[in-house]
């Protein structure tokens, strides 16, 4: 058997533990349930076209506009409609509109002139959506990585204080079962946001905001490569630190520089998205890029090259920071009396066979 | 393989951590076939020693070889092994783990699956098997980890302390599975504080004390090199006057019975036959040292 065997059956068993975990299975329906009802409500609160009551003189352009039309005897069987609650609203001689306490804006567009527009911009993002889209990104990297994170290092810990890694380092190397944590770790955090995206495709579609699916399409593909590559770097992270603890309590005081890794890049994204030179700065750092160089490609900002480059360097990163962690792990795995310093861990490995 | 080259050896092994060295020049074999105990204080250096045949540890020196060449992670990916500090994953079935750490072995999914069933049934966990790990007694979680041990039909055993945490059937059961790998040939090593359970056990025995190995051997040829002529006499009234037979060193007196040590190739027979002139002799023979005796010789 080779490391990519042990990897697999270390990575298997990870997932299958995983699948069975009830916070789990509970905490991915959750988020399911808040991005389908998130894409799918919204769209079906605003409502059907309005009903309008009206004479039938008035009713032709009404018609026209798709509303749904009740003609009435005169102008206050009209009135009395939009009283009784029978309609949205009524249109009545002069032109007036009557509604209870709401404009109806479809019945007032039905019934004006409206000037022809030309975007100069095309591009340009409609501002809420502009602010809305780095924060989701942000927060699903920011949450993702630290709940998976948290997993792996828990799942170290777990196997320290069992004292069964013993038992496990005696049979495959150590490598090995650093590396099917991480990978079971980025098939799960991935396949939950995979579900998650489906959802979320599926509710826009049934909503009718199929529109926001097309604009957001090219960050999200640049996301996918991103968000794996940076989940891999911050997960050797938390496999070293959790490999640096004892007892599942200590698993706080061990990662907080991992926990800092993950939260200062988040701020910064969200605060500083629209200062151009930080984005760019932020767009290259290995911690904080898989967020922000897919915002920049979102907003527009970025040339074609710029992702690629970024990503080849968080690749480079992500590289390092698995050998440094593999090294740490190494270290510290077997020390089950306390806690290991990070100094101890890198320099006294054992060089096992 | 064939039984001389199925020999465990260590050679010349040294370990130190920091500045304190806890092994020097550690060199023992364990035999095919054959139960070796390995005793020794706490901190005298037997667990270090289980690891650093596991790998686990790398030794400073010395080597450890399996039939003749230097053992490989390959070769002891083939070993059994069972830690001092037990554990298992607690969220998991023991059908599970037991099955999960044969495929980690080198076992197919069927092959593991298979062993798997054979064993919980032999260490008498079948019923057990889809329980949670957590959930079992603790006596039943040693089982499912002597089963983790054993899954993959290992060719080397090693054991750290088997036996502790057991109950009297527990260990039953234990020691009969032991001795059937080793009739079937597997070198089996374990350690073990309890004197009188390895002395009922082992074929061969590895004294170790402060890092150095001590007496190394059959138990056999154990006694005999550290037997000084010892009798026991047990008489009709006071046995008191041996004390002054010549050449006799009273070990221990109580009335008509009294264990008494001759000097090396000293005839014992004047000693029967002065017991003799005064009264009837209810028992006369040799004495053994026990293996606590033996320990605590050469161990001071």
């Amino acid at each position: 058997m080779n490391v990519t065997q042990a990897t697999r059956l270390v990575a298997e068993r990870e997932i299958r533990v995983k699948l069975r975990d009830r916070t789990f299975l509970f905490g991915t329906l959750f988020f399911l349930l808040i991005a389908a009802a998130g894409t799918i409500l919204p769209p079906l609160f605003a409502g059907g076209p309005s009903t309008v009551a009206v004479t039938e003189s008035a009713a032709g352009p009404l018609r026209a506009a798709g509303l749904e039309v009740r003609v009435v005897a005169d102008d206050r069987a009209a009135e009395q409609a939009v009283h009784d609650d029978d309609v949205d609203a009524a249109v009545v001689s002069g032109p007036a509109v009557l509604a209870m306490d709401e404009a109806p804006d479809d019945v007032v567009r039905a019934l004006s002139t409206q000037p022809t527009v030309r975007l100069l911009d095309p591009d340009a993002v409609d501002p809420v959506v502009a602010f809305l889209v780095p924060f989701v990104f942000a927060f699903v990297f920011f949450l993702t990585s630290q709940t998976f994170g948290v997993q792996i290092a828990q799942s170290v810990i777990e196997e320290k204080q069992t004292r069964i890694v013993e038992i496990l380092v005696a049979a495959v190397p150590v490598r090995a079962l650093l590396a099917g944590k991480v990978v079971a770790g980025a098939i799960l955090a991935f396949g939950q946001i995979a579900l998650i995206a489906v959802v979320a495709v599926l509710g826009l579609q049934f909503g009718d905001s199929g529109g926001l699916l097309t604009l957001l399409a090219p960050a999200i593909g640049w996301f996918v490569p991103f968000f794996v590559v940076g989940f891999v770097l911050l997960a050797a992270m938390w496999a070293a630190a959790g490999s640096l603890a004892n007892r599942q309590e200590d698993i706080a005081a061990v990662s907080t520089p991992v926990q800092l890794a993950v939260m200062l890049p988040f701020f910064a994204v969200i605060f500083l998205n629209d200062n151009a030179t930080a984005m760019r700065v932020l767009s290259y750092l290995p911690f904080s890029s898989p967020t922000a160089m897919p915002l920049r490609l979102f907003t527009g900002d970025a040339a074609g090259w710029e992702p690629i480059v970024s990503l080849v360097i968080l690749l480079l990163a992500a590289g390092a920071f698995l050998l440094a962690g593999a090294r740490v792990y190494e270290g510290s795995l077997l020390r089950t009396n306390g806690r290991t310093s990070l100094r101890t861990a890198w320099r006294e490995r054992e060089t096992i066979g | 393989m064939g039984r001389v080259t199925r020999t465990l050896r260590l050679h010349g092994v040294d370990r130190s951590f920091g500045d304190r060295q806890v092994l020097r020049n550690v060199s023992f074999d364990v035999a095919a076939g054959r139960m070796t105990g390995f005793v020794g204080a706490n901190g005298a250096g037997k667990t270090t020693t289980m690891r650093i045949i596991l790998g686990v540890l790398a030794p400073d020196a010395g080597e450890v070889s399996w039939g003749g060449t230097k053992l490989t992670r390959q070769d002891r990916r083939r070993f059994g092994y069972m830690p001092e500090e037990r554990g298992l994953y607690p969220k998991m079935t023991t059908r599970e783990q037991v099955s999960y750490l044969g495929r980690l072995h080198g076992l197919d999914a069927v092959a593991a699956r298979r062993a798997t069933d054979t064993l919980l049934d032999r260490v008498g966990l079948g019923e057990r098997g889809d329980d949670l790990l957590e959930t079992l007694s603790l006596g039943n979680q040693q089982r499912a980890q002597i089963a983790a041990a054993l899954v993959h039909d290992p060719e080397v055993l090693v054991l750290d302390e088997p036996f502790s945490g057991l109950d009297p059937l527990a260990v039953d059961t234990v020691v009969s599975v032991l001795r059937e790998r080793a009739s079937a040939g597997t070198p089996v090593l374990f350690s073990s504080h309890q004197l009188d359970v390895v002395e009922r056990l082992c074929d061969d025995l590895v004294i170790i004390g402060d890092g150095v190995i001590r007496a190394a051997g059959s138990r056999q040829q154990l006694r005999d090199s550290y037997t000084v002529p010892r009798y026991e006499l047990v008489v009709e009234t006071d046995a008191g006057w041996v004390r002054d037979h010549p050449g006799v060193t009273v070990v221990e007196l109580d009335g008509a019975r009294v264990v008494f040590d001759l000097p090396a190739g000293t005839d014992e027979q004047p000693v029967l036959q002065a017991a003799l002139a005064r009264g009837p002799v209810r028992a006369f023979r040799p004495v053994s040292p026990s293996l606590t005796e033996i320990f605590r010789e050469v161990t001071q």
